[in-house]
């Protein structure tokens, strides 16, 4: 039962009724998600035109704003090349593997309702109880984890399928990045899961509702989070870890080959997965659309106004990483994942457990709590400490291989 | 200096490693292949595939095109190809008289131009053995050094925007408009001035051009800065240029490499102060040197090379004589305007300058410069007539490039990216 925790299912309305409604959000969300992406795209370009000193687009409408409905025509009407070396099939695939799940993944983020303190996050429409949400799965952020998998494989088989070196090299990277940094996504997100008890996006933001103090962030201590962004960055490819696209080196990297809209998908799909990632941060650490709720107008409206507000904040983070930072190179990347994120992350998981199972027996005087939190911290020292000895030895070895190999 | 300094055995070490250099065949750095044969080779080993880099490629400046031999990401061997910017420009020196010189040389390395004019005008000062006005020769220095600096804030730039940060590439043109506009004040053009000319300058400097310099010099440091914060400090930075493309001087010195790329191996060679051309040795400046021959280095130097060059502007400010532009030789200088009028000879003296030209005595000349990208030299036959026999410009990009398949070996493609942006080669001047 994918709409299960919905109350729109529970209560009395009619199959009809329920159909509509549903059918109604699912266009709603489609239209709604479509035209942010064409938004951001142009928030984008003035923020980093203005970082830049430039003026960015300014002919298509006020302000520029229909720049990306113009490159959306001009795309359009582009002839579509398929190279001859190509997997035909696969490559005309592989840009549907990339838009779909990034279309998906919007599904399960709480957009608006009534998070304020003691609400139940519900609107009442038409006389029916429901979610600002398309579907509430009780697996609700696996579902975004699977998804975000399920991406990779458009940008690998795009990069594979092209017959060609730079996208092929475009899409080794792919792989290699995406499949690790999805490890540091899971494991940040477990420390979450541990502290709200659900899988539901609905009932994670719902737990948030108190205040900061009840907010992801605070609740799991901030590390989960940051490593969250960092692997979120790295699972979206966007700068300064778009090393998959990687311009300066490979070109175009998977989408090298690609032109007319097949390749519009894949930009569409990347800055779709920008702005669905934000809401999923924002749901998971920032409390989702809760927020101060002013005694005025419908509730679900300061939810939604909160949830566009601290979505709109991670979203311009992104870009503005995207106009500053300089790009790392792939085996740092790899290293930074491997030997820094996940174990922090996994190491946090740890202590946040050890915290837990203590407090449920009953060792939760303040002292207590503190006692076991420095032996936490002394044990995860220790074994960071051996992490990092065992990284230089490593490193020291490479070099003198290296020197071997220089003569 | 620097290798009086090091101990035998480092100079040891470097003799021994500069051996690679000169190796031949599988452990050899270079690709030795024909283009032709690139094409149609296939590696044994099927981990490895030969890929083409360029001349479309958006960071091999230009149309510099590498076959590089990878096994995954990383480069075993390379072959830098040239020549797709290939316009002839040495023959058709031949072609033009020697006051339409700087006109062709000045096209060759378009990011730096004032300094191959100058690299002419002084082959052909020394044939035709004038001495050119001390003012002359100060404004060469000023036009030089603000030239520089452009160069440099250009290699900021592209460095920046190779290395995916997008926002250096913009701050390094904003700056080097700075310069290009104060270019446009002076010789009326933002590139390929052609100012330098035998004899002296095209023109004099505008009135209040003190101003509109000290006006740039002084924003200047302020925008360096944010070069500092921006990237210097940078983690990311550090990571993906320290360490990467190292060289040392014995390499170096073996494959004629000069500039910033030897002098981010330690060693001291300016031509400004080894060898002083123009008016250098009344000036205090100092050659900076790194420490480790790698990218951080290279990159470390032209930024403060910016910072030098300015407290060069200053000083040539303060210095800055009165007197004559240009020399008032009549058979080499062509008489003003108004004299035209007036006088016969002034009259016949303009008509032969710009049809025949001047006659220069027979005889061989090479003249060099410290150039931005490093020794930049001027070899000029004549026979003794108006135009020489044979003009040739020992490109310090050119040089360096052979460098490249050296740096090359054993890095990952953004490694390779990060050393072609630190080379900094112009393909103008490769090719010419």
């Amino acid at each position: 039962m994918l709409f299960a925790l919905d109350p729109l299912f529970l209560g009395d309305a009619g199959t009809l009724e329920i159909l509509l409604i549903v059918i109604l959000k699912v266009v709603v969300a489609f239209g709604v998600l479509l035209v942010t992406v064409m938004l951001y795209i142009w928030w984008m370009r003035k923020f980093i035109s203005d970082m830049q000193n430039r003026i960015g687009p300014s002919r298509a409408g006020p302000f520029g704003i229909l720049q990306t409905l113009a490159d959306g025509i001009k795309l359009f009407f582009k002839e579509d090349l398929i190279p001859n070396k190509s997997d035909k099939f696969v490559f005309k695939l592989a840009p549907f593997f990339s838009i779909v799940p990034a279309l998906l993944v919007f599904t399960v983020v709480p957009v608006a309702g009534d998070f304020s303190s003691g609400g139940d996050g519900t609107v009442t429409w038409f006389g029916n109880k429901t979610f600002v949400q398309l579907a509430d799965p009780h697996i609700g952020i696996l579902f975004v984890l699977a998804m975000s998998s399920i991406a990779v494989y458009g940008i690998m088989l795009a990069g594979w399928s092209s017959g060609s070196k730079y996208p092929l090299l475009g899409s080794v990277r792919a792989s290699a990045q995406m499949v690790s940094y999805e490890a540091a996504l899971g494991l940040a997100l477990v420390a979450v899961l541990m502290k709200t008890g659900t899988l539901s996006t609905h009932s994670i933001a719902l737990n948030q509702s108190g205040g900061i103090t009840d907010w992801g962030l605070v609740v799991t201590g901030f590390v989960p989070f940051f490593v969250f962004f960092i692997a979120t960055t790295a699972e979206l490819n966007t700068p300064p870890f778009d090393l998959v696209e990687a311009e300066q080196e490979l070109v175009g990297g998977f989408h090298t080959e690609y032109s007319s809209i097949r390749f519009a998908l894949f930009f569409m799909a990347e800055f779709m997965n920008v702005i669905t990632m934000s809401g999923v941060m924002v749901t998971l650490f920032f409390g989702g659309p809760s927020g101060y709720y002013p005694p005025l107008g419908p509730a679900w409206f300061w939810g939604l106004l909160w949830f566009i507000g601290k979505v709109f904040i991670f979203a311009s983070v992104f870009v503005w990483m995207r106009g500053t930072l300089p790009r790392p190179r792939y085996d740092q990347l790899m290293d930074f994942g491997w030997k820094m994120l996940i174990p922090l992350a996994l190491g946090w998981v740890m202590l946040l457990a050890t915290l837990d199972v203590f407090k449920d027996r009953g060792y939760d005087s303040g002292l207590s709590q503190l006692l076991i939190l420095i032996i936490s911290v002394v044990t995860l020292t220790f074994f960071a400490g051996l992490l990092m000895k065992s990284i230089a030895i490593g490193k020291h070895k490479r070099e003198i291989e290296g020197e071997e190999v220089f003569g | 200096m620097a290798d009086q300094l090091m101990t035998d055995d480092q100079d040891e070490q470097q003799n021994e490693s500069a051996e690679r250099v000169f190796r031949r065949g599988d452990d050899s750095a270079i690709l030795r292949l024909a283009e032709s044969e690139v094409e149609a080779y296939t590696p044994d080993d099927d981990r490895r595939m030969v890929i083409n880099m360029g001349p479309q490629h958006p960071s091999t400046h230009g149309v510099l095109r590498l076959s590089l031999e990878m096994e995954g990401e990383s480069v075993l061997r390379s072959k830098p190809i040239i020549g797709y910017l290939h316009t002839g420009m040495e023959k058709t020196g031949e072609q033009l008289s020697y006051l339409q010189g700087p006109t062709n040389v000045t096209r060759m390395d378009y990011s730096s131009p004032l300094f191959s004019e100058l690299a002419f005008s002084l082959a052909t000062e020394t044939l035709l053995e004038i001495e050119i006005p001390e003012r002359a020769t100060w404004i060469r220095m000023l036009m030089c050094e603000l030239n520089r600096i452009s160069s440099h804030l250009l290699f900021q730039a592209t460095n920046g925007m190779d290395m995916g940060a997008v926002g250096a590439m913009i701050y390094g043109w904003r700056e080097r408009e700075e310069v290009l506009r104060l270019f446009e004040i002076i010789t009326g053009l933002r590139m390929n001035h052609n100012y330098i000319r035998p004899g002296g300058v095209a023109a004099d400097l505008p009135h209040g051009w003190r101003d509109d310099v000290l006006k740039v010099i002084d924003k200047l440091p302020d925008r360096l800065d944010e070069f500092d914060t921006l990237l210097t400090g940078q983690p990311i930075w550090h990571e993906r240029l320290q360490g990467v493309g190292v060289i040392n001087t014995a390499e170096c010195l073996a494959l004629g490499i000069t500039g910033p790329l030897l002098r981010s191996t330690g060693y001291a060679w300016d031509l400004r102060k080894d060898m002083p051309y123009l008016q250098y040795d009344q000036l205090e400046f100092d050659v900076l040197v790194g420490t480790y021959g790698d990218c951080f280095d290279r990159f470390a130097i032209r930024l403060n090379e910016i910072r030098e060059s300015i407290r060069i502007v200053r000083q040539i400010l303060e210095k800055m004589p009165q007197g004559d532009y240009k020399i008032q030789d009549k058979k080499v200088t062509p008489p003003p305007r108004a004299r035209i009028d007036e006088s016969m000879e002034a009259l016949i003296h303009h008509f032969k300058i710009f049809t025949e030209g001047f006659k220069v005595p027979s005889g061989e000349v090479y003249a060099s410069v410290e150039s931005p990208r490093g020794e930049l030299g001027c070899y000029i036959v004549s026979d003794g007539g108006p135009k020489p026999y044979r003009m040739h410009i020992r490109g310090p990009s050119f040089t360096n490039l052979q460098v490249l398949p050296h740096m090359l070996q054993n890095c990952l493609v953004a490694d390779a990216v990060a050393v072609i942006s630190t080379v900094d080669p112009i393909m103008g001047e490769v090719d010419r």
